[in-house]
């Protein structure tokens, strides 16, 4: 596949390192032009939400990007991205959401509540997650598949063209596709 | 404990390719919040006022730091002084997102740093070289930064630090494997964290460059130079128009390979902080904790 990782802040090189590893070919988009690329998945990785939702803006990315999602592109989301893709976000609606998930920024708290697991995902046993400062999934809509749960929550979800995560399978290697 | 410290250097990879604003106000904290910040330094004087006061500068108050952190949802980060075990317990009881061990401060300790390792949250440490860098990754830093001068808006020590760094990166890549000994012990470092850097080719952690960062062409000029983020101090509140100037030094560190499009942001930011040259100031702070 030709992913294309948005790399404008963020753990955007570990998700290029596990997607390289797993044979794809991975190109940075750090401007609107780098979408012209030919591309069979989006990946937005984590790091802060809130900077990443106001660099899309200021650098007049929102539109194009949501364009494709629109179009049906892969989407592969962790963290913040989940949380830009979230229909609502600490009780508000997200006028970007395109998944049918009610999200709770911080949910754990600060750095003291990032937390590490041991869980199951799509047939795979004993896998490491990484949740830092991580959001929660409170509720999926009907028409979302849920991949993974930790505590009654789930924290990986997939509906039609997007796959996110409130953790981080990319800083243990694994993007699991 | 060993689990904490590889989530403690997983927050600050989140924190890559951002820029950290210092900021002494929750009104501050906002507009830096909005101005695209991946993190905020809470403290009650920016480097440059510290500078100007003289005297002790010592950790914040511990409410005004509460209002910051109650401000934002970005991650909140605070100063200690080096080797001021108890300002750092303090700091983590009210669970900061990180602590800066800082020169920026008046050291508590001539000789020791703080033991990172006994504490549950990260820390970031300045270092001018290699072996500084890799003594505070033993002690127990989840991130690095050059120490710049701070408060002087004159990015040539963080500069200089960075290069010095990268370069003996570099050399210490080209070593033979049974040299590392030997270079270990000229760096005053375990042979341990050398080994690391031999074999990756960059530190153990996430390395910031901090000290005098003033305009977006200076953010650009650290990321050229092998930084992963950028720690605006006075250059931000002490300009013209900080919301603007923000705002642009963040999309500089996204796009620091794209000189048109700094050439645009870099248009109209008002007027920068004034700064002090290296050679007209009195306290080197980059000389505490080495």
């Amino acid at each position: 596949m030709r992913v294309g990782v948005l790399a404008i802040q963020g753990a955007f090189i570990e998700h290029e390192r596990a997607f390289e590893r797993a044979g794809h070919i991975v190109s940075e988009i750090r401007q609107s032009k780098d979408l012209e690329a030919s591309l069979d998945m989006l990946v937005f990785p984590g790091g802060e939400s809130t900077v990443q939702r106001k660099l899309l803006h200021d650098l007049h990315m929102t539109e194009p990007i949501w364009q494709r999602i629109d179009a049906g592109i892969g989407v592969y989301a962790t963290c913040a991205g989940l949380i830009l893709l979230a229909n609502e976000v600490d009780g508000k609606p997200n006028e970007l959401g395109r998944l049918s998930v009610l999200v709770q920024r911080n949910a754990y708290g600060r750095q003291l509540g990032s937390f590490q697991i041991h869980g199951s995902i799509l047939g795979h046993q004993d896998i490491v997650m990484t949740f830092i400062r991580a959001p929660r999934i409170l509720s999926a809509g009907q028409n979302v598949e849920i991949l993974s749960t930790f505590d009654g929550y789930p924290t990986a979800v997939h509906q039609g063209n997007i796959t996110a995560f409130a953790y981080h399978p990319e800083l243990n290697g694994e993007i699991y596709l | 404990m060993e689990d904490r410290s590889i989530l403690n250097r997983n927050l600050a990879q989140m924190l890559k390719g951002g820029v950290i604003m210092d900021v002494t106000t929750p009104e501050q904290a906002k507009i830096a919040q909005e101005a695209g910040a991946c993190a905020v330094m809470a403290l009650e004087r920016i480097p440059a006022d510290i500078r100007a006061a003289g005297g002790v500068s010592r950790m914040s108050d511990p409410a005004m730091i509460r209002g910051i952190q109650d401000a934002v949802s970005i991650p909140v980060m605070a100063k200690c002084r080096i080797g001021h075990i108890a300002e750092a317990r303090i700091l983590e009881a009210i669970e900061i997102d990180f602590i800066d061990e800082s020169e920026v401060l008046s050291p508590a300790d001539d000789i020791y740093h703080i033991d990172k390792t006994r504490f549950s949250v990260p820390f970031v440490c300045g270092a001018r070289d290699l072996g500084e860098a890799l003594r505070r990754i033993e002690e127990g830093a989840s991130m690095i930064r050059t120490k710049g001068e701070p408060g002087t808006g004159d990015v040539v020590q963080a500069v200089r630090h960075m290069r010095k760094i990268q370069a003996q990166i570099r050399q210490v890549r080209g070593l033979a494997e049974d040299e590392l000994f030997e270079k270990a012990k000229e760096l005053g470092v375990p042979v341990s964290q050398l080994r690391i850097v031999h074999e990756t080719g960059r530190l153990p952690v996430v390395n910031f460059a901090a000290g005098g960062v003033a305009t977006p062409a200076d953010a650009a000029l650290m990321m050229m130079l092998g930084a992963e983020g950028v720690f605006v101090g006075s250059g931000i509140f002490k300009s013209g128009n900080p919301s603007k100037r923000a705002a642009a030094i963040v999309q500089a560190v996204t796009n620091w390979q794209d000189a048109k499009l700094i050439a645009r942001i870099s248009e109209n930011l008002g007027e920068a902080m004034v700064g002090i040259n290296e050679n007209e100031i009195q306290t080197i702070m980059e000389e505490r904790g080495i």
